[in-house]
């Protein structure tokens, strides 16, 4: 296991076997797509109190699972930059960024859509958004922190500790909505109790939620071989390819 | 773990439990400034601002709406289960505003201790069912 993950770690070897995930990882992530936007859109029946517009939840609660999930990935990546100074995991932080502020930006914009005619607002200073929003300023951060230093290895390691430093937020964007009052209502599913969600909409929701991860880990194999390219291009395997 | 990592690892976790630890304390002097609205028992025994906008949050009263005069005005009564406070709002309330629904509403109390709206929020809840069950879960309920 510690042998296969040593050699996970060096830069052909990842180059090689990300290789070859993609497509497979492609077919998996459009079968979850449709089956759940197929789920999602045309057989979970309409809400009791919402209609059909409750039907962005199958957008926006993945992203908003993935933008949480995508900076724990990014701190934990942080935490072996600054123990082991793997030069992998430096990759798996800069390139889960744009994807991590991405989805962070796709939750704000359809949970703003959804304010409008539900809330009766598109935006309003409550715990839940205004953590939410920092999630995103702290992704710009990183990036930005990242091009501003022109030593790969230098701006690796600044990124750890700022992706390290930003974890605090995490659980607060979690508990926000039930340590203080907000106007974003509690959790459904992730909670301990049974999720107050019908299993109609639950499956459609999972599904999405499978596809998000999926599209997540894609689109990382292809910026991490990309980053590693750019950054091995003087080195003998690169030359080799 | 060489020595040297497990210093690093040590660094790692006393710089993150003191970020937690910082911001735990903000957060915290900061509760009444980030609670995003009080409830009507909170609004009762004083504890919101006078004479100052502020958000008030709770149950519409079932059979409370009422809209006299205008037709544009409408008042009806918000509670936590404890007490109760009269809203008055002249405007536009959102698509989820109905009786037994929380909603969350800005603006100050009048002198007779009523309410006075600037805007009006729905607050949705967390549960997402087909029509037809809620249908069945009421009637279940009107019935026992």
């Amino acid at each position: 296991m510690f042998l296969w993950f040593h050699k996970l770690g060096s830069p052909p070897h990842f180059y090689r076997i990300a290789g070859k995930w993609i497509p497979w990882l492609t077919w998996i992530f459009l079968a979850f797509l449709l089956t759940g936007l197929y789920g999602g859109l045309i057989e979970a029946p309409p809400d009791y109190q919402q209609g059909e517009s409750y039907r962005i939840i199958f957008v926006h609660v993945p992203s908003a699972w993935m933008s949480l999930l995508i900076y724990v990935v990014m701190a934990f990546c942080g935490a072996i930059v600054i123990i082991w100074r793997m030069k992998l995991a430096e990759v798996v932080l800069i390139s889960s960024a744009p994807i991590g502020a991405s989805f962070t930006f796709l939750a704000l914009v359809t949970g703003s859509l959804w304010g409008k005619p539900m809330w009766g607002t598109y935006w309003v200073w409550d715990a839940r958004l205004t953590s939410e929003l920092i999630l995103l300023f702290l992704y710009l951060g990183i990036i930005g922190l990242h091009n501003a230093i022109d030593d790969r290895r230098v701006a690796g390691r600044a990124v750890a500790i700022l992706a390290l430093v930003g974890v605090v937020n995490i659980p607060i964007i979690h508990y926000s909505v039930e340590w203080w009052h907000s106007l974003h209502q509690g959790p459904t599913v992730t909670k301990f109790d049974k999720p107050s969600i019908h299993w109609s909409m639950l499956l459609p929701l999972l599904l999405m939620a499978m596809a998000f991860q999926v599209y997540y880990v894609l689109t990382l194999f292809q910026k991490c071989r990309v980053e590693l390219l750019r950054r091995e291009r003087n080195s003998k395997w690169v030359e080799e390819l | 773990m060489t020595p040297a990592r497990k210093k690093r690892l040590g660094l790692i976790l006393l710089m993150v439990a003191g970020v937690a630890v910082g911001v735990g304390l903000v957060l915290k002097s900061l509760d009444q400034n980030i609670m995003f609205f009080f409830t009507p028992s909170e609004v009762m025994s004083g504890k919101a601002p006078q004479n100052k906008l502020f958000r008030m949050g709770g149950m519409v009263v079932e059979g409370s709406v009422d809209r006299p005069g205008d037709g544009l005005t409408v008042e009806f009564d918000l509670t936590d289960n404890e007490q109760r406070v009269t809203v008055r709002y002249a405007g536009i309330l959102p698509d989820l505003f109905r009786e037994g629904q929380g909603i969350i509403a800005n603006g100050k109390l009048n002198d007779s201790g009523e309410f006075v709206a600037e805007e009006v929020l729905a607050k949705h809840d967390e549960t997402y069912m087909p029509p037809e069950l809620a249908g069945m879960q009421s009637k279940q309920e009107s019935a026992q």
